[in-house]
């Protein structure tokens, strides 16, 4: 099933790779074989990554950079940022269960 | 451990330029950056990209080619993919490749990490939906993405170099809500000798508004009062603008109101940093050639102070010629004689600047945020959290960590760390300078304890 996204891609851009299944939240995508994986998950149609650690608020990808951290999810049991990474057949990708808290800095300050 | 002359963190323009003139002066050079391919922001992927969308991207795009090109030289070795997460003043640089650790000693570091975007706390900036403008230069070129509703939000080049794209591709912006007003138009007019001098930027300027208008792109200025309006995600951003309340409908905002130095490595290593009240940021202290505070640490391109592209890319060919010159590959006389014709170009090259940094000032509600806007985007910490600490007398930035935890989520202060140290300025009365920023420490992206342990192995 196809989900509405609210992003266009630009012709060429669509086929350059070959299509690789990649779990979402136990849905089934089908993505671009080394783009980066914010980016088709966007195109696809996800917005929302995760979800805080202090409110639960929803949050997608804000800076694509690698500086905001909102675009964390889980692949493969591991929490990654999505916009730093590439998109390989068969990655098992959810919303963090143990949210950012795990990632932060030791209370040393 | 690897051992090299020179290694330089970050392959945008001044990476990359940095990389071919110590190159050509004989030094053996490294060249990390945690993207796959070398161009840095602006010229991200350029080498990929530039055959399949160079046209619509534009020739300021198309201009990063010869740079990346000039990489492929047997002196420099480019580890892509790799998140520099410490350097040490003693030249040791540690940063993962897929969850592996390694580490170099450098007799040199440059450092080129370039700059991000300057942190744009709005009501609602927590939105799906919301993204920067960066962010949406970043999708088109790397991904060939465009969002179909979108309004850009803020001030300065970038808008219109984003918005031009977008036309460009047939899917225009619904809207530009600019920030800046006419005054601001009008005191930089005062600097206005200066941009005749750098007229190819006003010219870029005017040729990109002109284009936006014929493209029916609707832009308001002086805008006001900005709220991103949503509970879920975006659903449109809302305004006040000649004395009226407007609504613009869309999927997504993109935010952006100038660029800032990177500073987290400069700041981890604990070098002398200056407040730029022009610039309104912090930005490291450094002698003509980029030198840092730190013997044998040198800063080059937007992480040493917003200069744009160009600039980047001569202040790296500066660096890399004084380097050269400290390890004895080039004499006093020829170093003179390199840089004299460099430094006349970084003079033409930089006087516009002046002129857009008044034209285009950093949104005033976005420096000090409504009470209820968050700031902390990590912890979910408001701007009146961080006023009420203050108020209670906590001491400062590094004191607040402890309070609110402000600045101790995953992303370190990156995305607030300005705004809070422009808080407890204005809350306190002291000047910014004196109020100083995080202490920031390694490591500087978060890291597993895999990657801990596998550094034990790469040191054998
Ligand atoms: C998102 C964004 C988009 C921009 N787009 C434009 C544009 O279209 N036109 C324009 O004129 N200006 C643009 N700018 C401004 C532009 O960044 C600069 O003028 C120019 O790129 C500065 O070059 P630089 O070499 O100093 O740094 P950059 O080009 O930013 O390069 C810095 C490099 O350092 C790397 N890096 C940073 N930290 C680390 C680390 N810890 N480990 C490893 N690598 C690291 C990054 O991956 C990056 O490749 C943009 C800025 C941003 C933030
Ligand atoms: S979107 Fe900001 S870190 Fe990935």
């Amino acid at each position: 099933m196809k989900t509405a996204s609210g992003f266009n891609t630009i012709g060429e851009a669509a086929e350059q790779a070959a299509l690789v299944p990649v779990q979402f939240d136990s849905k089934d995508y089908m993505l671009p074989e080394g783009a980066n994986l914010a980016a088709s998950l966007l195109a696809a149609g996800v917005s929302v990554f995760r979800n805080t650690p202090a409110s639960g608020a929803p949050r997608g990808p804000f800076c694509m950079m690698g500086v905001c951290y909102d675009c964390l999810v889980e692949i493969d049991g591991v929490t990654r940022q999505a916009c730093q990474t590439q998109v390989s057949a068969n990655m098992q990708v959810s919303k963090p269960a143990i949210p950012a808290a795990a990632l932060r800095e030791d209370d040393h300050a | 451990m690897r051992e090299t002359d020179l290694a330089i963190i970050g392959a945008g323009p001044a990476g990359m330029a940095a990389a071919s003139e110590a190159a050509n002066a004989g030094i053996a050079t490294i060249l990390i950056d945690e993207q796959p391919t070398v161009g840095g922001q602006i010229y991200r992927d350029v080498q990929r990209v530039a055959p399949l969308r160079g046209a619509m991207l534009g020739q300021d795009y198309l201009d990063g080619l010869p740079l990346a090109r000039a990489v492929a030289n047997p002196l420099i070795s480019h580890i892509a993919g790799a998140v520099v997460w410490q350097v040490e003043t003693d030249g040791t640089i540690t940063y993962s490749i897929d969850d592996q650790s390694h580490q170099v000693k450098a007799s040199r570091i440059l450092i080129a990490t370039g700059a991000i975007e300057r942190p744009m706390p709005l009501p609602g900036w927590t939105l799906p939906g919301v993204m920067t403008v960066g962010a949406g230069q970043i999708l088109l070129k790397q991904s060939g993405l465009i969002p179909n509703r979108a309004v850009l939000v803020g001030c300065g080049p970038l808008l219109y170099v984003l918005a031009s794209q977008m036309l460009k591709a047939n899917t225009p912006p619904l809207a530009i809500i600019e920030t800046q007003t006419t005054g601001d138009l009008m005191a930089a007019m005062k600097h206005v000798g200066g941009a005749l001098r750098g007229w190819r930027y006003l010219l870029k300027g005017s040729k990109l508004l002109a284009a936006l208008k014929l493209g029916g792109v609707k832009r308001y200025t002086g805008a006001r009062n900005i709220s991103i309006e949503g509970e879920e995600a975006v659903t449109g951003v809302s305004f006040d603008t000649g004395g009226k309340r407007q609504i613009i409908a869309c999927d997504t905002a993109l935010l952006h109101h100038g660029v800032v130095p990177n500073v987290q490595i400069s700041r981890a290593l604990q070098l002398d940093h200056d407040w730029n009240g022009q610039q309104a940021c912090f930005s490291p202290k450094l002698d003509l050639w980029g030198k840092s505070s730190e013997a044998g640490i040198f800063i080059a391109g937007d992480g040493a102070g917003i200069g744009g592209a160009k600039a980047a890319a001569l202040c790296g060919r500066l660096s890399a010629l004084k380097i050269a010159n400290e390890l004895g590959k080039l004499t006093d006389a020829e170093l003179a004689a390199k840089a004299a014709p460099i430094n006349a170009e970084l003079s033409s090259e930089c006087a516009a600047r002046p002129f857009l940094d008044r034209a285009y000032p950093p949104f005033r509600e976005a420096l000090s945020p409504r009470d209820e806007t968050i700031v902390c985007r990590c912890e979910e910490v408001t701007a009146g959290d961080i006023r009420k600490a203050a108020a209670l007398g906590c001491q400062g930035p590094n004191q607040l960590k402890a309070f609110l935890r402000a600045g101790m989520g995953p992303c370190q202060g990156r995305g607030c760390g300005l705004t809070v140290s422009a808080l407890f300025a204005e809350e306190t009365g002291k000047p910014i300078a004196e109020v100083g920023y995080f202490k920031i420490r390694s490591p500087l992206k978060p890291i597993t304890l895999g990657e801990l342990a596998s550094l034990e192995k790469d040191a054998d």
